[in-house]
């Protein structure tokens, strides 16, 4: 007999699970990836999944449930809830996922599951920006900033410190993955963008934007600030306190000289700030460059000769799995699995992201889709986003090329810097300057 | 008063007493502890440190934070004051009937028909460079160059609130407005008095508990404003309750809970100061 100790199973659903148990020498073992016993106690498991708005959504939620048996209960929220949930309730989450901006939070809190590198069914064909920590032609990436080998391993499995060489126990499986760059409204610009120094040149005064945060904002405004000749720094995205006070001052300036016409905290106010035409040049995210684009206005989102702005996000199981139910435990190894295995990665390839697992779509994406996704081929015919709309027509060549044009040439990643404390006194006094 | 009524009246206020000792007592008692702990990585580290507050009091920023928003409430206060006072009385003395008096109240309430977030991205296309505003004005050939400042300023985040709180100044007026005798308006007409006359001899004076609880309301909404203020300016502004939320975003809890409790202390002095000045408790008798 399987032990249920879930508290969230009621009377009823125990005495359910029960009855299930006593039907399945009726062998309704139609599950895959189970044992023929577990077929029919799984459908009363329901794992809760809380994420981004990038991560979760009710179609991937329908259709893991659809093919895994049992139930996923999938809830988006902002950051700041998503951590207070779980350092308060871990025991109410199952499985959780972040970007590199909030990986550095969960060294030595004991909430996060050391996975065994063998339970991850797709680690051997995962890119080596996780595996490795290099890229595929084996040439070491940027280590400014939160660069993914920094948190992809734990260095034992009492999972308290992330290890920069592979170890056995992985920190979460790698999700999704870009390369971020400034957005630009061509037709207003007018002239080749090609350095992240135009964020801060005379010709945009009033007409740029950053993101409002420490963790994307600050290293796009000190790449800007590098390219630009005004400061030089050893690492961009873990800066000294005297790298943090001389980018801020530098940053005081352009504000008090007019250069930014607002700092934008969602996605919402990035698109319209960019399709209403106030900014010309800004921090952007790439599904914030489609959406523009789907409104069609121009907008591109090319690479920069200092490279991008990378990102990635990991899935994460909760450590409680590991001393509570072994079923629990099972069915979120097998979600997790799923993750990475088709539907899903394609759901978020037609949005602009990568998928951690690039093989895996090349049978789930139709070969115009990886051609002009993953292979920056031009088009062969409408390309359609997740939801059957068309984004781009026949013919239309993906900005930046193929995924390793884009991926290959990261200049810095998204950061939680050392001296976060510091930086985020400092960057107060820049909003109130 | 004998023992059974003294009974009575305890078991009456408990509910309320309870509800305000876990809901407001003890959640202040928490934030005023945690303001002295340390912190690190979304974590709260309890043991006592002096650096929340000093880093409030010795800190250039503070001032700005405590200047800016003193400047929006002034600004704000004066301008739904006079709007709030002036609207009440036209439609509490000159709309004749109750019908189109409470059409006219609703009506103030319009703002409020769509969500805080719809509301602050609406006035992009009004107020943005090739806004409605600014296409206009060039239009008619008023100005030359798109104006700027309408939008991400100081200018549209003193709009936004005008916008919203007139109506929590114009509804206390309203309510005291309404309460006035009749008779006194007409008895001051039959001595001579002229529109302006009564409106300060009597009127005025007599709507001072609306104004104030009015005034509570609006300046206790600009204070606890991060929202608006930070649409508005395009996080250009900062305010005190605006550096809370960065520091609740950072996950930074204990210099969240000092500037907190500073602010609480600020806004409760302002707030007596207000009651000292008009006796609230007489309108509430009434």
């Amino acid at each position: 007999m399987v032990k249920i100790n879930d508290k969230r199973m009621s009377r009823r659903t125990l005495l359910k699970g029960a009855a299930a148990m006593a039907g399945t020498a009726a062998g309704a073992g139609v599950i895959t990836g189970f044992p023929t016993v577990w077929a029919q106690n799984i459908k009363d498991v329901t794992i809760t999944h809380i994420g981004s708005i990038y991560t979760t959504n009710p179609t991937v939620a329908a259709q893991a449930a659809k093919d895994l048996g049992f139930k996923v209960d999938m809830q988006t929220l902002d950051q700041t809830t998503q951590i207070n949930r779980m350092l308060t309730q871990p025991e109410t989450v199952d499985v959780t996922d972040f970007g590199n901006t909030a990986m550095g939070y969960f060294k030595g809190k004991n909430l996060i599951m050391a996975i065994p590198v063998k339970e991850y069914k797709w680690w051997d064909q995962t890119v080596p920006l996780f595996t490795k920590g290099t890229y595929p032609n084996g040439k070491p990436y940027s280590m400014q900033g939160y660069a993914p080998i920094k948190s992809q391993f734990w260095s034992s499995a009492d999972a308290t410190d992330y290890s920069l060489t592979p170890t056995d126990w992985i920190v979460g499986i790698p999700v999704m993955y870009n390369a971020d760059t400034l957005g630009v409204r061509p037709d207003l610009v007018k002239r080749p963008i090609t350095s992240w120094k135009d964020l801060l040149s005379s010709d945009f005064t009033g007409k740029t934007a950053l993101q409002d945060g420490v963790g994307v904002g600050v290293p796009d405004a000190a790449n800007a600030l590098e390219a630009n000749g005004d400061l030089t720094y050893v690492d961009k995205g873990n800066m000294t306190r005297d790298e943090i006070d001389k980018t801020i001052a530098k940053l005081i300036e352009y504000k008090k000289a007019g250069q930014f016409r607002s700092f934008w905290t969602d996605f919402d106010q990035s698109v319209q700030l960019m399709a209403s035409g106030e900014v010309v040049i800004q921090s952007m995210f790439a599904p914030a460059v489609t959406e523009v684009r789907t409104r069609g206005i121009a907008c591109t989102f090319q690479g920069l000769k200092e490279g991008y702005r990378g990102w990635y996000i990991f899935q994460m199981a909760m450590k409680h799995l590991d001393s509570g139910d072994k079923l629990r435990r099972d069915c979120v190894m097998e979600y997790m699995n799923w993750c990475n295995s088709g539907f899903n990665g394609a759901y978020f390839s037609r949005q602009g992201f990568y998928s951690s697992v690039p093989d895996t779509m090349k049978k789930v994406l139709t070969e115009n889709e990886y051609g002009y996704w993953y292979d920056g081929k031009a088009a062969t015919a409408d390309i359609l986003d997740p939801f059957g709309k068309v984004m781009e027509h026949a013919g239309a060549k993906r900005d930046g090329g193929a995924l390793w044009d884009r991926m290959g040439n990261v200049g810095i990643w998204n950061t939680l810097m050392d001296e976060d404390r510091y930086l985020n006194k400092r960057w107060q006094e820049f909003i109130s300057a | 008063m004998n023992k059974t009524a003294n009974f009575a009246s305890l078991l009456q206020i408990t509910p309320f007493a309870l509800v305000m000792l876990l809901l407001v007592i003890v959640p202040l008692g928490i934030i005023f502890v945690v303001s002295f702990f340390d912190y690190g990585y979304a974590q709260i580290i309890p043991s006592i440190i002096w650096d929340n507050y000093t880093d409030i009091f010795f800190s250039r920023v503070t001032l700005d934070l405590y200047i800016t928003a003193f400047k929006h409430v002034a600004i704000v206060w004066a301008i739904t004051a006079v709007l709030g006072f002036f609207i009440a009385y036209y439609v509490i003395f000159l709309v004749q009937t109750n019908f189109w008096k409470a059409i006219f109240l609703m009506a103030c309430a319009i703002p409020f028909w769509t969500s805080g977030a719809i509301r602050m991205v609406s006035w992009v296309p009004l107020l943005g460079r090739e806004g409605l505003v600014n296409q206009a004005l060039v239009g008619l050939g008023i100005i030359k160059e798109p104006i700027s400042w309408l939008l991400y300023s100081d200018f549209s985040v003193l709009l936004s609130y005008v916008n919203l709180l007139t109506l929590a100044m114009l509804g206390p007026i309203a309510n005291s407005m309404a309460k006035i005798d009749q008779s006194l308006i007409q008895a001051a007409r039959d001595q001579g008095a002229t529109e302006w006359q009564t409106i300060r001899e009597i009127i005025l004076p007599l709507a001072k508990p609306g104004i104030a609880i009015g005034s509570i309301f609006v300046i206790t909404g600009v204070m606890g404003d991060f929202f608006i203020v930070k649409k508005m300016s395009g996080s250009q502004i900062n305010t005190p309750a605006g550096s809370i939320m960065n520091m609740i975003t950072a996950l930074e809890y204990p210099p969240a809970a000092a500037q907190s409790v500073i602010m609480l202390i600020v806004v409760l002095g302002i707030v007596a100061a207000i009651l000292r000045v008009v006796d609230v408790r007489k309108e509430l008798t009434q």
